[in-house]
């Protein structure tokens, strides 16, 4: 019970001093516009292509709206030592970690329904598998979450998470396909998609729109289930390693 | 809590290496239940290091720490529960204001809304910050933040408090304030980790003192301990009008049984098993055609020991501090 009064209270601290300022709330909507835009303006084509991209920016609006805030939230706590302050409080790091990641899922989660909001007013999704779409965009927003999580705790300064943090984000955009079929990229660049945790939300997010998919939606979210695991995991070592040394 | 033997804190055989350089070679020391316990030593000297481990920021490549009875070995965080911690910069949260910085740290430890409210509004009132309670942490003066700091440090009334250089960097005022909000936690029965730069601080405050030098304690006694040797000691201090930069050569001659040396801010300290008689000093320097502005009588501080064991002049490592040098 103690635990869960801390998790709450970080979490709602974070989301008053971080998440809900106007600025992220501006990025959050202005973002995934700017995207359906250019891909308007590069393709030339009309409202009836809005279901074909709406699973890609919808992604990329996670995908972003994640990773960005954890190098603020934890690396740069971490670096003006704020961050000492929770590793001093009798909380497990497990707990600990949720309330410092759970308020970028909820605002990757939030920001994935700007679009599809925008959508509705523009286009039919009657047909849209809301089933598997609502799991795709919390399991991408999780997934997303604990990559920020993973690289915020690697570095020690807040330009070294946004840029480490574009070394996963653009390479996944081209090839997790978002925008581009995976059966379409050169062979070589393949088997590399398989190793984005976007790849397989996006398939079930292409699936439950478009009703086209590579993998069952259940091993799917599956796998995409053993890469949050994994990289929570992976983070939580790495802050007993680095931080706690 | 549930201290052994009234020991709040058990550290044995503690280190801790960063690359090649051993910050903590080896400490041992006890701290009892209720005890004001000083922490001293130049920069570097390991006294941050030690905190760290003690507090679970750390973990020690070897020894054992036992606070409140739980052996934290193996998990540095098992007695969080226990400990509060005032580290040397303030680093509450600059967007909450003073009274939601208190209620977030009360919140860390559990406590229900109520009760945060509660203590958060008391020790506003206790550190002399109601007024500011409303504005935000980052508008906070030097003193307001520490004051602040430490009121976050101890809003869960914990058994051990670690303060980490309470009153560095701060006015007079408030450093004093201070003091006397350590010294009556220190009264209601808290037992108190306490590293400070100044000397004077720790011989006021502590109930016991720990000097540790490159990474090892070269002596753990009660201040009146440390002093005693020293009691029997005449120390005098002359002041000349003219810079002195070294000690004139036939003083020693002329007083054998004195001993003289030159502090940094030019004095000369004469120091004797026996009485020192003023008169035939100050006469003997007039006659070398030095002006002698002031002879002061020296009553023997801890500042002595201090000099004695590490060779360094206090307000030295005062002004090392001041200047922002941190301990490892």
């Amino acid at each position: 019970m103690k635990s869960w009064i801390a998790f709450w209270n970080i979490l709602a601290k974070d989301m008053r001093t971080y998440y809900l300022k106007p600025p992220n709330i501006s990025w959050g909507i202005i973002f995934p516009l700017a995207w359906t835009g250019m891909f308007f303006i590069k393709t030339g084509s009309g409202l009836e292509r809005i279901a074909t991209i709406l699973p890609g920016v919808v992604a990329v609006s996670i995908l972003f709206g994640t990773t960005s805030m954890l190098a603020v939230t934890v690396t740069f706590e971490k670096k003006n030592r704020s961050f000492e302050r929770l590793l001093l409080a009798p909380i497990p790091l497990e707990i600990l970690m949720l309330a410092k990641t759970s308020g970028a899922i909820i605002m990757g989660s939030v920001n994935a329904f700007v679009p599809i909001a925008m959508a509705l007013f523009l286009t039919d999704l009657s047909n849209v598998f809301w089933g598997a779409f609502i799991p795709a965009v919390l399991m991408i927003a999780v997934a997303s979450t604990f990559l920020g999580l993973f690289i915020a705790v690697a570095v020690s300064e807040v330009f070294e998470a946004q840029t480490f943090s574009n070394f996963f984000r653009f390479p996944m955009i081209f090839l997790c396909g978002l925008f581009f079929p995976i059966e379409r990229l050169p062979m070589l660049l393949k088997p590399l998609a398989y190793v984005f945790p976007l790849t397989y939300g996006v398939d079930v997010l292409h699936g439950a729109v478009n009703g086209r998919h590579l993998m069952p939606f259940a091993l799917d979210l599956v796998i995409l289930g053993g890469f949050c695991v994994g990289l929570f995991a992976l983070s939580l070592y790495n802050i007993k390693k680095r931080w706690i040394k | 809590m549930n201290p052994e033997n009234g020991i709040a804190i058990a550290v044995t055989g503690l280190a801790k290496r960063f690359d090649d350089v051993a910050a903590v070679a080896g400490v041992d020391f006890k701290v009892r239940s209720g005890e004001l316990f000083g922490f001293l030593g130049p920069n570097g000297a390991g006294k941050t290091t030690t905190i760290n481990m003690l507090t679970g920021l750390a973990r020690p490549d070897a020894g054992s720490i036992r606070i409140g009875g739980i052996d934290c070995s193996g998990n540095p965080r098992a007695a969080q529960h226990l400990v509060g911690v005032v580290p040397d910069e303030s680093n509450l949260y600059p967007e909450l204001t003073g009274f939601e910085n208190l209620c977030f740290c009360a919140s860390l430890y559990g406590l229900a809304k109520r009760e945060r409210e509660t203590r958060a509004r008391r020790l506003l009132d206790d550190f002399d910050l109601t007024r500011a309670a409303d504005r935000k942490f980052a508008g906070y003066s030097k003193g307001m933040k520490r004051k602040l700091t430490i009121a976050a440090g101890i809003i869960h009334r914990p058994d051990i408090l670690f303060l980490d250089e309470p009153t560095t960097g701060i006015d007079v005022a408030s450093a004093r304030q201070l003091r006397q909000l350590v010294s009556e936690l220190h009264r209601q029965g808290t037992t108190i980790f306490l590293t400070t730069h100044y000397i004077e601080e720790a011989e006021r405050l502590c109930d016991r003192i720990a000097f540790i030098v490159e990474g090892r304690i070269v002596r753990i006694e009660t201040v009146a301990d440390l002093i005693q040797p020293l009691q029997a000691r005449q120390s005098l201090q002359l002041a000349c009008a003219n810079p002195v930069d070294r000690i004139p050569s036939d003083l020693d001659g002329r007083f054998p049984d004195f001993e003289f040396s030159l502090t940094r801010k030019g004095y000369i300290r004469v120091t004797s098993d026996g009485p020192i008689g003023v008169g035939p000093l100050v006469r003997f320097l007039e006659d070398s055609s030095y002006v002698v502005t002031e002879a002061r009588r020296l009553r023997p501080s801890l500042e002595d020991i201090f000099m004695k064991i590490t060779g360094l002049e206090a307000d030295v490592m005062r002004k090392e501090k001041e200047k922002g040098g941190k301990g490892k």
